[in-house]
């Protein structure tokens, strides 16, 4: 963890998180991802409730003709058709289909929803399992503390890649019996407990970080000095103190997971082919590049989607670090480990 | 100062010997074995002859054989490569990702430090906000993206460059700089934090007082302190690049050691596993130390850290 070289004199007291710089900061951005959110769930607010339907109904269309017929869509959704449903309808068709005929467009949308949700649910369990982690180490102290720091150290020192690899290989088989043979969802739950799985490693050591500096500091001498108990003390100064970081690096922790997914997807053990996520729908579109019939679109809007909403989720975490940790150097971000 | 270097390596063979015992006991433990490929296995009886071989058919031995083996630096056969030892894969595919990576380094460290600096100089303008934006497009695109693109424009259609494989210079540039992008990014991130803390201190003051041109201030007063957090960076991130990366090595078809870490442990093979694993520990234990000497060189204040 770096620190500033010199002593500052700014008080490390509680400093109100500052809504309107995190909004000038991101507003943008925030902007673009509640733009795909709202696109990404259109299906369900117009109602089409099954995708899967409307997939089909799109595949056997007049594969030629530019706009589909509009009985397709109508036969497929419950509600009655209406011009957004005619627009998306023309989006799909704009941006073409697979080597199986599906429409990318449709695919897209549970793609992002899908990458999204795997991302929001790492960061969760890595809060989770770290917090829990690293302040039982910070407040346990001494042996314990120092064993269970070192436990995080050899995790660490292994490599990535093969950490991830070695719990999926691990997991599939108990987790799909555990599921009953219910392999997408089991698919699902191994991929995330592996991408958490070392996530939570860098949570662990900065909120050990925080609460062992915590400890220190004046205040809470003085509220211990007044006679306050462990458990007050623990509610009223430490934890409060500890929800900045913890946001920060559990906003850093979604573009990564999503990232991570993506490798895996790539290296073929992420979602499982029927499904579909950004990475699965990028890394179809890298396969599908060779030198004789260019099929751009495969590969152009996938990545696009993917890459914006990386970029979205990095600069609001990078906004919300400004606006909630303005004392932390980005050195500590640098325990967390790039995939490449 | 030798005292504590000697201290030092032995430290790092004490974590060694505990990376290979987690590692031992992870590839051990998980599912499936490089001896069954699936649909075509072998007769039980040769199975158990390969094991015994090997010192396989006992977790234990198994441990301390392939121990003893390692401290000799031979680290057995691959089981899922016929024909070829860890020790020559590793011997093959070393040298091809620690020319890329340290290239890697190198182009990260070029472009990423004065990008950070000029964007602690000019906080918060223009060029601060092309810095942030360069560093997030480095950690949002993934490198099989960028290596695609760059790929297909300057391989396909430009035909600058040939298209993957290995073995000449036009070889190297646009792997290099695929698997750079995301270390620039960092750099250029921590050469930023560090150089807005390094800006404020009283020796930047005395120095600008003294009336020295604001050009030496920042680039040999402040970046020698402001360069401290990178150093520490650039001992995981060298021995991470140097190890190689899979994606770029798939991308571009390069022979490195990426790829032997994903195909061991998705061949279930322990002796890859560990031989990759190890070399991996090592070169990240030795490269910190390298990292805490240098630290003394940079700032002597510190020199009794090591």
């Amino acid at each position: 963890m770096g620190s500033s070289p010199c002593t500052s004199m700014v008080s490390p007291a509680r400093q109100l998180p500052s809504l309107r710089r995190l909004l000038t900061y991101c507003s943008v951005w925030l902007l673009v991802l509640f733009t795909i959110i709202a696109i990404a769930t259109l299906p369900w607010t117009l109602s089409w409730m099954n995708i899967q339907q409307l997939d089909e109904a799109v595949r056997h269309g007049p594969a030629v003709a530019p706009v589909l017929s509009m009985d397709a869509m109508i036969h497929s959704s419950d509600g009655p058709p209406s011009a957004i449903s005619g627009v998306l309808h023309n989006v799909s068709s704009c941006m073409g289909h697979d080597d199986l005929g599906r429409s990318l467009f449709l695919r897209l949308l549970p793609g992002f929803l899908i990458s999204l949700g795997i991302g929001i649910s790492a960061a969760g369990i890595a809060v989770v399992v770290g917090v829990l982690f690293g302040s039982i180490a910070a407040l346990a102290g001494g042996k314990i503390d120092a064993a269970m720091m070192r436990v995080v150290d050899v995790l660490f020192s292994l490599p990535y890649v093969l950490t991830v690899i070695l719990l999926k290989v691990a997991l599939t088989r108990p987790l799909t019996a555990l599921f009953g043979g219910e392999s997408a969802v089991a698919n699902l739950v191994i991929l995330l407990v592996a991408i958490s799985g070392v996530s939570w490693l860098t949570m662990a050591r900065v909120v050990r970080g925080q609460v062992l500096s915590l400890r220190e500091q004046p205040f809470v001498e003085a509220s211990r000095a007044a006679g306050a108990g462990w458990l007050h003390i623990l509610r009223r100064h430490i934890a409060p103190n500890l929800m900045g970081p913890i946001t920060v690096y559990a906003a850093l922790v979604v573009p990564q997971a999503i990232m991570q997914e993506a490798f895996l997807s790539f290296l073929g053990i992420g979602i499982q082919p029927p499904t579909p996520s950004l990475g699965r729908l990028a890394t179809e579109g890298v396969e599908a590049v060779n030198t004789f019939v260019s099929y751009w679109w495969l590969i152009v809007f996938p990545c696009a989607a993917l890459v914006l909403t990386l970029v979205a989720l990095n600069f609001v975490g990078d906004a919300l670090r400004d606006a909630l940790d303005p004392k932390s150097s980005s050195a500590s971000r640098t325990t967390s480990r790039s995939v490449r | 100062m030798i005292q504590k270097i000697i201290k030092r390596l032995l430290a790092g063979v004490a974590t060694l010997l505990i990376v290979y015992a987690a590692t031992f006991v992870m590839a051990v433990s998980i599912p499936g074995n490089p001896f069954q490929s699936g649909d075509r296995n072998m007769p039980a009886e040769a199975e158990q002859a390969l094991r015994a071989r090997y010192h396989m058919d006992n977790n234990w031995t198994f441990f301390t054989e392939y121990l003893a083996g390692a401290i000799r630096l031979d680290f057995g056969p691959a089981f899922t490569y016929s024909d070829w030892t860890c020790n020559q894969i590793i011997a093959s595919a070393l040298p091809v990702s620690m020319l890329i990576g340290l290239l890697a380094i190198l182009i990260a460290l070029i472009i990423g430090i004065p990008l950070g600096v000029v964007g602690a100089v000019r906080r918060d303008r223009l060029p601060d906000f092309v810095g942030l934006s360069i560093v997030i497009l480095g950690i949002s695109i993934p490198t099989f993206v960028t290596g695609t693109a760059a790929l297909t424009l300057f391989c396909v259609y430009l035909k600058w460059l040939p298209v993957g494989g290995w073995g000449t210079v036009w070889h190297l540039p646009l792997p290099a700089i695929t698997l750079s992008l995301p270390f620039i990014a960092y750099i250029a991130r921590l050469t930023r934090t560090s150089m807005i803390g390094t800006l404020e201190c009283d020796f930047i003051r005395t120095a600008r007082a003294k009336g020295l041109p604001e050009r030496v201030v920042i680039w040999k007063h402040a970046l020698r302190v402001a360069f401290l957090p990178v150093l520490s960076y650039l001992g995981p991130a060298t021995a991470q690049a140097m190890t190689g990366s899979f994606v770029v090595e798939k991308v571009f078809g390069i022979p490195g050691l990426g790829q032997h870490f994903v195909n061991a442990a998705l061949n279930r093979d322990p002796g890859l596993i560990l031989a990759t694993v190890l070399v991996f520990s090592a070169m990240l234990i030795a490269l910190n130390i390298v990292v805490d000497l240098l630290y003394g060189v940079v700032d002597p204040r510190i020199k009794a850290a090591v």
